[in-house]
C-alpha cells in the first residue's frame, strides 16, 4: 500500500460511511411456464460501507449481482428490501424530487462506452448533460466547466464539438468519466468502466480513475470480474456469489489471507505467468445455481469442496472470523494465506508494461508526488 | 452507430496526444451524424434526381397563382368553342395547342395543365397536412407508450389494434358523406375547404398507427441503453428524457416513414376522390380528373395520360426519394 493510500485510509475508518447498505435485495419477478410466477433472487441481502474516499471493489463471476446492485446504489433500479443510506439520509426509495441533491454526490459510470454516449450529441453537450437536467450555472459557464472536465480526463479540451462517433473507446470511457465527474459526486458507481477495453487502455483509464480519487477524494464503488484490476484498484473488496456477499475485507486481506472457499477459488484462477501449468488451481465442478431456486443454507455449498451437512441447513452469517475488518460467510472458514501463486508480483506484471503507453491520461500522473504500484513499473 | 469514424479518431488520437492546440483550433468541429447522413444524401443520384423534382413539383404547386397569371387561363374556365358538337376538343391529342398545352377537357372544356397545376396543390397540401398530422399522433403515442410503458402501453396498443381492425374504405364511404350531412343541407353547395378538411380529418385517423408501432418499438429499444440511463441517473426529467435524449435518436426512421407516407395519402386521396367520397368536382385534384376520364378513355386518351403520367412521377419521385432517404440515414440496412 502507498504512503497516499494510507495517509487517505487512516482518518477516514473513524468518520461515518457516506453509503451504507443494509439489507438489500432485489427480485425480479418472472413468468415460468402457462401461469407460474417465481422470482429471481439477483440481489439478496447485502450489507456494506463505503467511507468517503473509500473505493470498495465488488466483484464475482457473471450474474452473481454485481451490476444490479450497482444500478440500485444510484437508484436506476428500486430495490425489494433494504435500505440505502447516502450521507445520513435514507434514499431507499426516495422520489425523483428528492433525490435531486443527491444525484449530484453520486453517479455512474457504464461499462459500454459505445452505448453510454447519446450518439446525437456533442461531446460539450453530454458532458453539460447533468448540469443542464439540474439547473447547475458552473461559475465562469458550461463551456467553461466542460472544458476543464474533458482535460481533467486527459481529452482536447478543444474537442467539445465532435461528436461520440469520432472517439475511440477509451476515449468515449473518458468522456463518460467526465460526465459522472461533472456535479462533482462524493461517490461514483464504476459498473465494470474497463471490461469493455482492450488492456493497454484499460490501464490508462484506472490509473485515470486513480489520480481522480487522489485528487478529488472520490469514493468509489467498483464493480469488475478481473480480480487483477480491483487489487490494483481497490482499498476493500466484497466478493460476491449468487446475490450475497461470501466475504468482505480489506484488499490484502482478501487477496493474501482468502477465509471464505469461493473466494480461493476466484483467486486461483487468476493467470499467472510466472508459474506454468494448472499448479494451485482450484477447479469448482458445475455451474452456479440457477438464482430462481438458490441452494438452501449456503449458497455456495453446491459446488464447495468441504460442503458439509450444517451447510445445507443453516446460512452462514457474513461475521468477522479472525477479528480485524475481515468478515466471511462460511461454516468452515480456510485459514492462512494463499500459496505464493496469486502475490502481488503477478498483478504488478500483469498492469505494469501497458501502463507507459504516454497518453495525456496517463501522462499526467507522473507529477511526483505520490509513487504508486503501477508508476514503480513504469 | 460509428458511421465512418476512422478519419475522425485517427484524428482525435493524434490530438489528444499531442500539445499543439494553437493550430488546430479550427479543425476540430465534429460533424454530426445528421451532417454525415447529408453528405451521404448529396452523393446519392437518385435521391439527387428525385429530389430535384420533387422540389420542382413543390415550387409548381406553391406558384399555382402565379403560373396561372402568365398562362393567362383560370381552373375554371371554359372553352366551349374548342370542342366539336359531341364536346370534345378540337384538334389532335385533346386539343393540345400553344394555348392549352396539355389540352382540353372533353364536355367542359376546361384547360387541362392550369387544372394539373391546382390540382398538384390540392394533392401535395392534403398528402403534407396528413402525413403532419398522422406523424404527430403517431410520435406522441408512440414515445408515451414505449417509454412509460405498464397499462399506458396497453391501453395506446389496444387503440392502435382497434384502428387497423377499423376497414379504412367502409369507414371512409361511410363517413364522409355522414359528415358532409351533418353540417350542410341536401341541396347546399360543399366548400371545397371542407372537403379537404374531411379528407385530411380521415387520413388522420387512419394513418397514425404505423408511425406510432414503429416509434414504440425504437423508443423501447433506447429505453435501456445506457445512455439514457445515464441521464437519468443524473435526475432528468420526462420532457429531458424524450424531447433530448430518445427523439434526436428517432428522427432517422421517423424522416423515413413520413417521406413514405406522404406518396401514399396522394394515391389514396385520388383514390377516393376516383370513388366519390373525396373531393367535388369544384376542386381540381387528380382523382376527380382521372375519374371524369374513364368516360372518354376510347374517345380522348389524352385525357387521362397527362394526370396519370403527372401522378405517377409524383408518387415515383417521392418513393424514389424516401428510399433513397433510409439508406442515406441509416447505412447499415442496405447494401
Amino acid at each position: 500500500m502507498s504512503p497516499v493510500e494510507e495517509a487517505a485510509a487512516r482518518p477516514v475508518t473513524e468518520t461515518e460511511p457516506l453509503l451504507r447498505v443494509r439489507g438489500l435485495t432485489k427480485h425480479f419477478p418472472v413468468r415460468t411456464g402457462f401461469r407460474g410466477r417465481s422470482l429471481v433472487r439477483a440481489v439478496d441481502g447485502l450489507d456494506f460501507d463505503v467511507r468517503p474516499g473509500e473505493t470498495l471493489g465488488l466483484v464475482g463471476e457473471s450474474g452473481c449481482g454485481k451490476t444490479t446492485t450497482g444500478r440500485m446504489l444510484v437508484r436506476l433500479l428500486e430495490p425489494t428490501v433494504g435500505t440505502i443510506e447516502f450521507d445520513g439520509r435514507d434514499i431507499t426509495h426516495a422520489g425523483r424530487r428528492e433525490l435531486r441533491p443527491l444525484r449530484q454526490d453520486l453517479q455512474i459510470i457504464f461499462q459500454d462506452p459505445y452505448a453510454s454516449l447519446n450518439p446525437r450529441h456533442t461531446v460539450g453537450r453530454i458532458i453539460a448533460m447533468p448540469l443542464q437536467v439540474n439547473g447547475i450555472e458552473p461559475p465562469g459557464g458550461v463551456k467553461a466547466r466542460v472544458q476543464e472536465l474533458l482535460e481533467i480526463v486527459g481529452l482536447n479540451p478543444e474537442h467539445y464539438n465532435r461528436y461520440p462517433h469520432e472517439f475511440s473507446g477509451g476515449q468515449r470511457q473518458r468522456i463518460g468519466i467526465a460526465r459522472a465527474l461533472a456535479l462533482r459526486p462524493k461517490l461514483i458507481v464504476a459498473d465494470e468502466p474497463v471490461s469493455a477495453l482492450d488492456v493497454s487502455i484499460q490501464a490508462q483509464v484506472i490509473n485515470l480513475l486513480r489520480e481522480l480519487q487522489r485528487d478529488l477524494g472520490l469514493a468509489f464503488v467498483f464493480i469488475a470480474h478481473d480480480l487483477a484490476v480491483v487489487r490494483h484498484f481497490c482499498q476493500r473488496v466484497a466478493v460476491m456469489y449468487l446475490g450475497k456477499i461470501v466475504e468482505i475485507g480489506d484488499r490484502d486481506d482478501i487477496y493474501e489471507r482468502p477465509q471464505h472457499p469461493y473466494t480461493r477459488a476466484l483467486l486461483s484462477a487468476i493467470p499467472d505467468v510466472t508459474r506454468l501449468g494448472p499448479g494451485g488451481r482450484i477447479r469448482l465442478a458445475g455451474d452456479v445455481p440457477t438464482p430462481l431456486d438458490p441452494p438452501s443454507g449456503c449458497r455456495f455449498r453446491t459446488r464447495c469442496w468441504k460442503a458439509q451437512d450444517i451447510c445445507a441447513a443453516e446460512e452462514p452469517a457474513l461475521v468477522p472470523r479472525a477479528g480485524g475488518g475481515q468478515a466471511t460467510a462460511c461454516h468452515f472458514p480456510e485459514s492462512g494465506p494463499v500459496a505464493a501463486a496469486t502475490g502481488a508480483p503477478a498483478v504488478a506484471d500483469d498492469a505494469g508494461p501497458v501502463a507507459d503507453d504516454g497518453t495525456a491520461g496517463a501522462g499526467a500522473a507522473d507529477d511526483g508526488s505520490g509513487t504508486t504500484v503501477e508508476e514503480v513499473s513504469k | 452507430m460509428s458511421l465512418s469514424p476512422v478519419e475522425g479518431v485517427a484524428l482525435a488520437e493524434i490530438e489528444s496526444g499531442g500539445d499543439a492546440e494553437a493550430p488546430e483550433r479550427k479543425g476540430v468541429v465534429g460533424r454530426s451524424p445528421g451532417q454525415l447522413a447529408w453528405a451521404r444524401l448529396r452523393r446519392d443520384r437518385t435521391a439527387m434526381v428525385s429530389g430535384g423534382m420533387l422540389v420542382l413539383f413543390m415550387v409548381l404547386a406553391l406558384a399555382a397563382p402565379l403560373i396561372q397569371m402568365v398562362y393567362g387561363i383560370g381552373p375554371r374556365e371554359q372553352f366551349q368553342h374548342l370542342l366539336d358538337g359531341f364536346g370534345m376538343p378540337l384538334g389532335y391529342a385533346g386539343g393540345v395547342s400553344g394555348d392549352h398545352w396539355f389540352g382540353l377537357e372533353p364536355g367542359l372544356g376546361r384547360d387541362i395543365f392550369i387544372r394539373l397545376i391546382y390540382g398538384l396543390r390540392t394533392s401535395l397540401f392534403i398528402a403534407f397536412a396528413a402525413a403532419v398530422i398522422t406523424a404527430t399522433i403517431g410520435i406522441v403515442l408512440g414515445t408515451l407508450a414505449g417509454y412509460l410503458g405498464g397499462w399506458l402501453d396497453a391501453v395506446i396498443n389496444w387503440i392502435t389494434d382497434l384502428t387497423l381492425a377499423m376497414p379504412f374504405l367502409v369507414i371512409a364511404l361511410a363517413l364522409t358523406p355522414t359528415l358532409v350531412l351533418r353540417f350542410y343541407g341536401e341541396r347546399e353547395a360543399v366548400s371545397p375547404a371542407f372537403g379537404v378538411g374531411v379528407l385530411i380529418a380521415v387520413f388522420a385517423i387512419f394513418g397514425w398507427t404505423s408511425t406510432a408501432r414503429l416509434v414504440r418499438g425504437q423508443v423501447i429499444a433506447l429505453r435501456e441503453r445506457e445512455f439514457v440511463e445515464a441521464a437519468r441517473a443524473s435526475g432528468a426529467g420526462l420532457g429531458h428524457m424524450l424531447f433530448r435524449q430518445l427523439l434526436p435518436n428517432i428522427w432517422a426512421p421517423i424522416l423515413v416513414s413520413f417521406s413514405l407516407a406522404v406518396p401514399q395519402f396522394i394515391t389514396s386521396e385520388a383514390a377516393l376522390s376516383f370513388i366519390g367520397v373525396g373531393l367535388s368536382d369544384e376542386t381540381p385534384s387528380f382523382g376527380r380528373m382521372i375519374y371524369r376520364s374513364l368516360d372518354y378513355l376510347q374517345t380522348d386518351p389524352a385525357y387521362v395520360f397527362f394526370p396519370g403520367v403527372m401522378i405517377f412521377a409524383l408518387v415515383f419521385a417521392f418513393n424514389l426519394f424516401g428510399d433513397a432517404l433510409r439508406d442515406a440515414l441509416d447505412p447499415k440496412s442496405s447494401r
